[in-house]
């Protein structure tokens, strides 16, 4: 009987292969999280192309600027994404932008530090904060929800009390001189592909200023983060055993551990990850404006959230994708740069970003029935 | 050396006054199938967990290919070759078929530190495996969740045995499934009996042990009730020491007496 069904399961695995070829493109993308949020954004850029075509806003400069603000909620939105598919949730991403801020600007300006240890400094923070989330998760099996909405408001509340026991004041000014000839703060703070936005301008092909230079003078470096943390994020997910373990354990935590899955240390490393996303977010965000502020990130973390499950993330855990939750924030980017070139009040955007995210979640939850649904 | 593959000897497990288990025996021979027999609270998840290596039995000793041995983690028990297929299976309805065998023990490719999942292989692995069960699994990257009870049961089961179990303890395989479906999960068991394996199968269940088990150890109260082979025992005589039968002729007889009583009076 063992002979006869090896033999029939040869011949039918010959079959397999080719009914796999059979299987549309169409299907294979059905299938897929991110679908969602790459519509999303198609129909989001129609509309504005409609809409707003004729107003700059798909200009060079245009371009950079929501593409900036995308890049920005993108970095944060990924390590949302991957800690949202490990089936936890940080809400103190927004509080560790700021408290990642004074971490790098109270030490440069008051303590005399040079920045790059300021910026070391910020992020060993950040794996502190990471870890600490993550350690009281895993040991106390509290819901993540709670135990980071605690530090959400320790983290708003020590940045504050710091700062202004310090300072005397709720800022801090003074960061732009120290950023030249630094050997770490060019990471965050240098435009790319300057070289191109001046060719492209000695050919009249982008907005000049009066002066004959580019209007817009470089892609800026939440860009460039943005796209190599989406490239890694999704290298992680789709390519690594540790992507399988956050799948895994997103999924079935019980189960996961069962077989070997070391949930506890997958669970805790994405608590640093959301932490170390929020610190370079900092960093990009304090270096471009010269000086931290205390309220910096202030619900961040529900707009990293939103572009997530916009993204294909289930609130559940065990489902979703990196490329998504970057289109999540694409959109969110996309929207909230181009309402400015429209005749529509600016104070809508935050309805259309409550009806986005309920329109995903009704469709993620479709998706999963889909996906999971029995023979 | 003995004939034994696997024996456990008066394995005892208390939790604090509770006596969980008692002097319970089993032993296993290459290609058998031994069905645990128990009701609920009979000590069955207790025993599981023992084998698994989760629990320390508090008394007895375990002896695997005439070695005694001590499990200190599931891992230990894992690694000597008892595998322990969980009622929950310990799989992801929401992650692919291939992504679900090798969860946690993935096959990696490429350079130290840049290692990665070796997806390919692990397609190839998994659908082959499917296959010699006669699952037909078109794409290993389907979900889980759109297989039915019995595949995913066959999916857990050859997962276990892919990864070197030689003794194999399975919880409840059949409690949750349809006819078919359970004679499919059936027949795949009786398969991995015949190529050596030996099988810990754990019900409560009669008419699904009876037909494949060769030996029935009945569970009662945390105590073994004895083992029997299939030529010494009845199927209806294993269901009424299951169900506690003397309980029950007990139960009968107040009954009547109550009867008698009222109708005295």
């Amino acid at each position: 009987m063992s002979l006869k069904s090896k033999s029939i399961s040869s011949k039918s695995s010959l079959n397999e292969d080719e009914r796999l070829k059979k299987i549309s493109p169409l299907r294979v993308l059905l299938n897929r999280p991110e679908l969602g949020a790459l519509g999303g954004s198609i129909l989001v850029f129609i509309f504005f192309g409609i809409v707003a075509g004729d107003t700059g806003m798909f200009s060079a400069y245009g371009m950079l600027n929501f593409l900036d603000v995308s890049a920005n909620l993108g970095i944060i939105a990924i390590a949302a994404a991957m800690l949202m598919i490990g089936g936890e949730f940080d809400l103190s991403i927004g509080s560790m932008i700021g408290f990642a801020g004074i971490c790098i600007a109270i030490p440069a300006i008051y303590w005399g530090w040079p920045l790059w240890m300021s910026i070391i400094f910020a992020f060993a923070m950040a794996v502190l904060v990471g870890y600490f989330n993550g350690i009281m998760v895993v040991k106390t099996g509290l819901p993540s929800f709670i135990v980071t909405l605690a530090m959400l408001f320790i983290l708003r509340g020590l940045t504050l009390a710091i700062t202004r026991l310090i300072t005397g004041r709720t800022q801090v000014p003074g960061l732009r001189v120290l950023i030249e000839d630094d050997p770490l703060a060019w990471l965050f703070a240098t435009d790319t592909f300057k070289w191109l936005f001046t060719w492209l301008g000695s050919l009249k092909l982008i907005e000049l200023r009066t002066d004959g230079t580019p209007l817009a003078t470089g892609i800026p470096p939440s860009v460039i983060w943005f796209i190599a943390l989406t490239l890694f994020a999704t290298w992680i997910l789709m390519k690594t055993r540790y992507g399988n373990w956050i799948f895994a354990s997103g999924g079935d935590k019980v189960g996961a551990t069962n077989v070997g899955v070391p949930v506890g240390r997958v669970k805790i490393s994405l608590f640093i990850g959301t932490a170390v996303a929020s610190t370079i977010f900092a960093c990009i965000q304090v270096l471009d404006a010269g000086s931290a502020d205390t309220m910096r990130g202030t619900l961040k973390e529900l707009e990293a959230i939103a572009a997530a499950v916009v993204g294909g993330c289930l609130l559940t855990g065990g489902y979703g994708s990196a490329i998504g939750a970057a289109f999540g924030a694409i959109i969110f980017g996309t929207v909230s740069m181009g309402i400015f070139y429209t005749d529509v009040d600016t104070d809508w955007f935050k309805v259309f970003l409550g009806a986005m995210m309920l329109i995903a979640v009704v469709f993620n939850n479709y998706i999963r029935k889909k996906v999971t649904e029995s023979k | 050396m003995s004939d034994y593959l696997v024996q456990f000897n008066n394995i005892s497990k208390f939790f604090g006054k509770v006596i969980a288990l008692k002097d319970v025996t089993m032993r296993l021979k290459k290609g058998e199938i031994m069905c645990l027999l128990g009701d609920n609270g009979a000590g069955k998840s207790t025993l599981i967990k023992t084998l698994a290596g989760v629990h320390k039995p508090d008394e007895g000793e375990i002896i695997f290919e005439d070695n005694k041995i001590v499990f200190d983690s599931p891992k230990d028990a894992l690694d000597i070759g008892i595998g322990t297929v969980y009622q929950d299976l310990a799989l992801v309805p929401l992650m692919s078929v291939t992504r679900n065998f090798f969860m946690g023990r993935e096959p990696q490719k490429g350079i130290p530190f840049l290692k990665t999942f070796d997806v390919e292989k692990a397609n190839k692995i998994a659908a082959d495996r499917m296959g010699q069960i006669g699952i037909d699994v078109r794409d290993p990257s389907q979900a889980v969740g759109t297989m039915s009870g019995g595949e995913r049961q066959c999916l857990a089961i050859s997962r276990a045995i892919y990864f070197g179990a030689k003794v194999l303890v399975l919880d409840e395989p059949t409690s949750a499934l349809g006819v078919h479906q359970a004679s499919m999960v059936l027949k795949y068991i009786v398969k991995a009996a015949s190529e050596g394996l030996a099988v810990i199968l754990i019900t409560h269940n009669v008419h699904h042990a009876y037909p494949v088990g060769n030996s029935f150890t009945v569970l009662n109260r945390g105590k073994s009730m004895g083992t029997f082979q299939k030529k010494d025992i009845s199927r209806e005589k294993l269901l009424s020491m299951m169900a506690g039968g003397e309980e029950l002729d007990k139960l009968e007889v107040e009954l009547q007496e109550m009867d008698r009583i009222h109708n005295k009076n």
